[in-house]
């Protein structure tokens, strides 16, 4: 009810990347039985979408070498999606063989961060895309569409919001089932954020969008308040924060699962996620990575040896 | 570990320059519950005060205000709590009791033309109550604002709020206590800290506590941080294009010169991002 009265979704969708897009950005290479490990611990907090791996050549991303073995290692439980990237139809061809039923593709509103990301234009990268996606239609697979830069890039600096909504419908006509909106360098505030949503709003329905907010600023959870308070209710994050900013050398990048968890239990959404659950499995992958965890409710909550 | 005068007094000269208009200076409380201020005439004597800029000062009671006003302090605060267990365990009586205290402060600064700020502590949480009521926050901040305080600043004092009890809590004092007299002074002990401050700002309070490079952690979870990190802060603000007249550059330059110092790693995020190695 207090939700209700507060003009926010009553139930918001968590899509987790930590294992993905979260390992992908930590230095240490983590092994496979470790990687099934963290996805199965996942599988049992209620989160309802986990993204499990990337079918992207091991030359580009070591830690993503295992992609296979992850993906039929795999414990998969029933009403949990396990989506992979698939940056072309060959990665797209493996991740089928392997056993995915859901594939994501990634798009960027900037064209340097683009060329500098996957050597391509992004007028290129559809064209690669629409390939996945066409393949994915023709098997029932759904295709979820990432849009990085959303509020900002590394190297164009300001990313103007016609830009992103351009990028967004393209995704979206192609048959992205969703499109997740990410702040890939955390640069955006709130301000931003509401900007960026209005002009993207104007050309995808509310339901089909995501938001991706860094922390690298600390400004994720007032970015994903700001987003939530305008309709959106998927919100991708990850367990501990996992994954640095590799743009910004000792930045945080991902924003805390625990932490969002934290926010919206405190605004009576449903997530359907035990947040305990979570916290253990961020303090077993910090464990395993040996590393302090990013999430401030983790740090508090282990330091008093109670959940407040 | 216990900062050097000089020190203290340095950081509060950088802030100065910043744009800031409000900075805490140090505390006119006894050095034996509190050894870091024990320095606070030699603070208060020692530091360039700007015009326009205010320098206020924490007197818990009227013995701490008139060492503070000897020692030169233009502005006080007292601090309250809507816990009675906290306040029995923090300064060892009942609520009604530290108002009583408070009440001989706030004479004694209305004859001397003092304004007096209000600390209420706990409002979104109590590390030994747990649950505070909204109505109770309501109830201490409105007798705070009646003794005379010009300004009530709440305080999330674990950091355990969001923005679900920030609403709750502030749609019951702005009952009470007009808007414009209204602070919030949020800690980010669970990360929820910016988010707090932006429904606050979203109900109208347009005044915002915050600490350079995030200093202090929490008394209450050991390795947790407290306050939230004025640069952080201010970066939202900018974001909004909200004025604050703080310029972020020397804000952030402050923090690394305090951090290196107390030989600590910033606990703002912006400062960390900003430093590209």
């Amino acid at each position: 009810q207090e939700s209700q009265a507060s003009g926010l979704p009553e139930y918001i969708k968590i899509v987790e990347v930590g294992p993905r897009d979260g390992l992908q950005n930590e230095k240490v290479i983590v092994p496979t039985d470790i990687k099934i490990e963290l996805i199965n611990r996942l599988s049992r907090t209620g989160l309802p979408a986990i993204e499990v791996t990337s079918f992207v050549s091991s030359k580009w991303v070591p830690q993503m070498a295992d992609h296979k073995e992850v993906m039929r290692g795999i414990e998969r439980h029933p009403g949990v999606q396990y989506p992979v990237l698939t940056p072309n139809l060959q990665g797209f061809h493996s991740a089928i063989a392997a056993g995915a039923t859901e594939v994501s593709v990634f798009g960027a509103a900037s064209e340097s961060f683009s060329k500098m990301n996957i050597n391509c234009s992004i007028e290129e990268s559809i064209e690669k895309f629409e390939e996945v996606a066409k393949s994915a239609r023709s098997m029932n697979i759904p295709v979820r569409g990432y849009v990085s830069c959303a509020l900002g890039c590394p190297y164009e600096g300001n990313i103007i919001p016609a830009k992103v909504a351009e990028v967004s419908k393209r995704l979206y006509s192609m048959g992205c089932y969703e499109i997740s909106l990410g702040d890939t360098i955390g640069v955006g505030t709130p301000g931003s954020m509401k900007r960026m949503l209005e002009a993207v709003m104007k050309e995808i329905p509310l339901s089909a969008l995501a938001v991706h907010c860094h922390d690298t600023y600390g400004q994720a959870l007032a970015n994903i308040l700001t987003a939530i308070q305008m309709g959106v209710a998927v919100v991708d994050s990850s367990v501990a924060g996992l994954g640095g900013c590799p743009y910004a050398k000792g930045a945080t990048g991902n924003v805390a699962t625990e932490d969002v968890i934290y926010m919206l239990n405190g605004l009576g959404i449903n997530t359907g996620v035990n947040l305990y659950a979570v916290m253990e499995a961020g303090n077993f992958i910090c464990t395993a990575l040996n590393k302090k965890t990013n999430s401030k409710v983790a740090q508090a909550s282990f330091s008093t040896g109670t959940i407040k | 570990n216990i900062v050097p005068t000089p020190v203290k007094i340095s950081l509060i000269n950088m802030l100065s320059e910043t744009g800031l208009q409000v900075i805490e200076a140090t505390s006119f409380v006894s050095p034996k519950w509190v050894p870091q201020m024990a320095d606070h005439t030699e603070v208060m004597q020692g530091i360039n005060k700007l015009p326009g800029i205010s320098y206020p000062v924490l007197t818990p009671n009227l013995k701490g205000f008139q060492a503070a006003v000897a020692a030169g302090a233009k502005e006080v605060s007292i601090f309250g709590a809507a816990s009675e267990l906290f306040t029995k365990k923090n300064i060892n009586c009942s609520i009604e009791e530290s108002l009583e205290r408070f009440d001989e402060v706030m004479t004694a600064a209305r004859a001397a033309s003092i304004p007096v700020r209000g600390y209420v502590s706990c409002v979104l949480g109590c590390p030994y109550e747990g649950k505070i009521s909204a109505a109770k926050v309501a109830e201490v901040s409105k007798k705070m604002y009646s003794m005379g305080c010009y300004e009530i600043s709440l305080g999330d004092t674990i950091g355990i709020g969001t923005p679900g009890s920030m609403k709750e809590m502030l749609t019951a004092v702005m009952k009470e206590v007009p808007v414009g007299a209204l602070a919030v002074h949020c800690h980010d002990t669970y990360g929820q800290a910016l988010a707090n401050i932006l429904v606050a700002l979203q109900m109208g309070v347009s005044v915002v506590d915050a600490s350079v490079a995030g200093l202090g952690g929490c008394p209450y979870a050991q390795g947790a941080s407290g306050n939230v990190a004025t640069e952080d802060l201010v970066y939202m603000l900018n974001g909004l294009g909200i004025h604050t007249g703080v310029d972020l550059q020397k804000l952030m330059d402050t923090g690394t010169f305090i951090c290196n110092a107390l030989n600590r790693r910033t606990n703002s995020k912006v400062s960390q991002a900003s430093c590209r190695l």
